[in-house]
């Protein structure tokens, strides 16, 4: 059917805005084609190529919903059968969590021991990355490369070296003791970014400063951190990912006192069966902080993956 | 006075500041002169206390500095790249060598006012400096190193990434401006006619060693060797091999010319001549001129520079090139020779035409064939043009 035969047959019949605005139209616009063009401009259609991301997310994020789906259902809606929305809500569970001290200290202890180890790193890397970013010295890219090394070994060899020496030195069952043991895998990789983020730094800045007359330490805390302020934060970001969902080497080394949430999650294995609400309730909330964490430093988050070398 | 005896730096084997000796004056301007890699900014970071001289000895006013860092010195410096602190405002940045000093708020606040008002930056002093534009960031780092007071200030091609207009206007500025502070004032730069602006004395240096030290004018007209004046010549310095007989020099194909008057006692042989290019003329017709000399060759490149013009000319293809007068030995060594004219006037000219390049033989730099200058003891009347 060509566009003269619409016309003839439709003219009179449909007088809408596709015709009055067909009319005002010189003829060259008038051809079929450019009208396609122009309805898809003024509407824009769904495009099939979008389909491809979209069902990414929702294959990403379905686990995520289910479980915070769960997390307001009963055990016997969630044993019973298949609901996309619970039937009954409930908030029991997270009323059991933030009830009893027991959960809740899960969550504190994991947090005390992720902030020591964040402060610890961050501290510890800022140091040395100055020094390989700054520096030439014997052996200086061996050292730099071994340190990332460090990185590469499972924490599980490390869990049962760790558990001699931490109980020789008493520091079983404390915040400190899991905090240190995660340096050794959080101390490279802080040193590796802050150092990508240090070499963007021109060396002249430096010398500027001590041309006018700054001290070391005077320029490294009032000139040389707020310029790299970005390059922390991602490191801390990237200690605090690591350290929070650790769980091998954090259950190795408390008991109760520092016992962190991820193993006081297993609590909900008893005799009577598992307690599916609460386990549910506990895993979305562990989903919180790293999502508030994020949220600081979304805009430096590609420039951290790549150690900040870009 | 700032003075460096037998300075040495070698950096893992590389020798980038050979054996460097020189006095520089209170209240003096000093250019370093040099191509890159010169050792200008080596020589720079010496003086100043960023690096310690390998052997040698740094003396300010009698007080041997050699290794005292360079926080303990009252230095300034300033970058060819815009260095400043980004995350502080250009008020602090300017302030900040005060507040280190713990001068009173209100004498900063004085100072820096004044600071930014000669370096125009009074209206962006509540900026950051990567909200300034690139003259801008430079000058605030010029305020900076202004307001300091230093007893040495070093400026390392600070005006090489600004845009012409602002270069020029700096060039003129920035000597009296820290002149008045009494300051020894060193100024690296790798454009001879900077230096020649600046005046002063001069430095040039080549291969991390100081080739002549004087004053500015002086090392130009009278370069000690021929590295001296091809440091300073921009364009390239010409270089022909030529032979003294009797009262003529020759060269090959075909050029001669007479000796100038401070030429003549020099002893017959083989001598390096070199011609600035703005000392080279288009020739017009034979034998218009007598005294002139004249190099033929082939136009190979022109570039026309608003009022100016380079020709690039290959000497050996011209007419002629063959002449009884040329000498056989610097014929047969000699092959096709580039060399380099600037004009006044625009000149159109085709590529491959034949061109007569004129020159007064009173503005040829004499050089033995081991590069020394072969005439230091007589002036010449070669004045200066840039």
């Amino acid at each position: 059917m060509s566009e003269a035969t619409f016309d003839h047959t439709g003219s009179r019949a449909a007088p809408d805005a596709r015709q009055a605005e067909h009319d005002r139209l010189p003829a060259s616009g008038r051809s079929a084609s450019a009208m396609r063009a122009r309805e898809r401009a003024r509407n824009p259609r769904f495009k099939a190529k979008a389909l491809i991301p979209i069902l990414y997310i929702l294959f990403l994020l379905l686990p995520i919903y289910w479980l915070v789906n769960m997390s307001f259902k009963t055990n016997q809606e969630i044993l019973s059968g298949f609901s996309l929305i619970p039937a009954e809500p409930t908030l029991r569970n997270y009323q059991v969590i933030f009830g009893d001290p027991s959960w809740y200290m899960g969550y504190v202890n994991s947090i005390i021991y992720v902030v020591l180890n964040m402060v610890i790193s961050v501290s510890v890397a800022l140091p040395a990355a100055y020094a390989f970013s700054r520096y030439r010295f014997l052996g200086d890219k061996h050292l730099f490369f071994w340190l990332l090394t460090n990185r590469m070994a499972p924490p599980a060899v490390f869990a049962l070296p760790f558990f001699q020496l931490y109980s020789a030195f008493g520091l079983i069952d404390t915040h400190i003791a899991v905090a240190l043991a995660h340096c050794l895998f959080n101390v490279p990789l802080a040193v590796w970014i802050l150092e990508g983020f240090m070499s963007g730094v021109p060396k002249e800045i430096d010398e500027t400063a001590y041309i006018d007359g700054y001290s070391f330490p005077k320029f490294f805390f009032k000139i040389f951190m707020p310029l790299i302020a970005s390059g922390i934060g991602v490191a801390a970001f990237f200690c605090f990912m690591f350290s929070w969902v650790e769980l091998l080497i954090a259950r190795t080394l408390t008991v109760t006192e520092a016992k962190p949430i991820a193993a006081i999650m297993t609590r909900t294995v008893s005799a009577s069966g598992l307690d599916w609400g609460v386990l549910a309730a506990a895993g979305a909330l562990t989903i919180v902080p790293g999502a508030i964490v994020i949220w600081f430093v979304r805009n430096y988050i590609a420039k951290g993956f790549a150690l900040g070398r870009v | 006075m700032l003075e460096l005896e037998g300075v040495n730096r070698t950096v893992g084997g590389e020798r980038h500041i050979v054996d460097v000796s020189l006095k520089l004056e209170r209240g003096s301007v000093n250019v370093l002169l040099g191509p890159t890699l010169a050792g200008k900014t080596s020589l720079m970071r010496l003086m100043a206390g960023l690096d310690e001289p390998t052997s040698g000895k740094i003396v300010m006013d009698g007080r041997d500095v050699t290794g005292v860092p360079v926080r303990k010195r009252n230095v300034a410096m300033v970058y060819q790249q815009f260095i400043n602190y980004p995350t502080l405002s250009v008020f602090e940045n300017i302030a900040s060598p005060l507040r280190l000093q713990k001068q009173p708020k209100s004498v900063i606040e004085d100072k820096v006012k004044k600071a930014a008002e000669l370096m125009k930056l009074s209206g962006f002093l509540d900026r950051t400096p990567l909200e300034l534009s690139g003259g801008q960031q430079q000058r605030t780092a010029l305020a900076r190193a202004l307001v300091k007071g230093a007893e040495l200030v070093l400026l390392d091609e600070p005006l090489a990434n600004l845009d012409y207009k602002l270069r020029e206007e700096l060039r003129e500025e920035l000597p009296k401006i820290f002149a008045e502070t009494g300051a020894i004032f060193v100024y690296a730069t790798t454009e001879p006619h900077e230096a020649l602006l600046l005046g002063g004395r001069t430095a040039t240096l080549s291969q991390g060693r100081v080739t002549q030290f004087g004053e500015t004018p002086d090392v130009y007209r009278r370069p000690k060797d021929l590295l001296t004046a091809r440091t300073f010549s921009d364009p390239p310095l010409n270089v022909l091999k030529v032979e003294k007989r009797g009262l003529s020099f020759h060269g090959a194909h075909g050029v001669h010319f007479a000796a100038a008057p401070r030429h003549r006692e020099l002893a017959d042989g083989r001598y390096l001549a070199g011609i600035r290019p703005h000392h080279l003329e288009r020739g017009r017709a034979e034998g218009e001129d007598e005294t002139r000399a004249v190099i033929e060759g082939r136009i190979a490149l022109s570039e026309v520079t608003g009022s100016e013009t380079f020709i690039h000319a290959d000497h050996g293809h011209g007419p002629g090139g063959e002449t009884a007068a040329s000498p056989a030995t610097i014929r047969d060594e000699e092959g096709v020779n580039r060399i380099i004219a600037l004009v006044h006037g625009v000149h159109r000219v085709e590529t491959g035409e034949p061109v007569r390049l004129a020159f007064d033989p009173n503005h040829v730099l004499l050089f033995t064939e081991t590069g020394m200058a072969a005439d230091r003891s007589a002036g010449t009347a070669a004045p200066i043009a840039a």
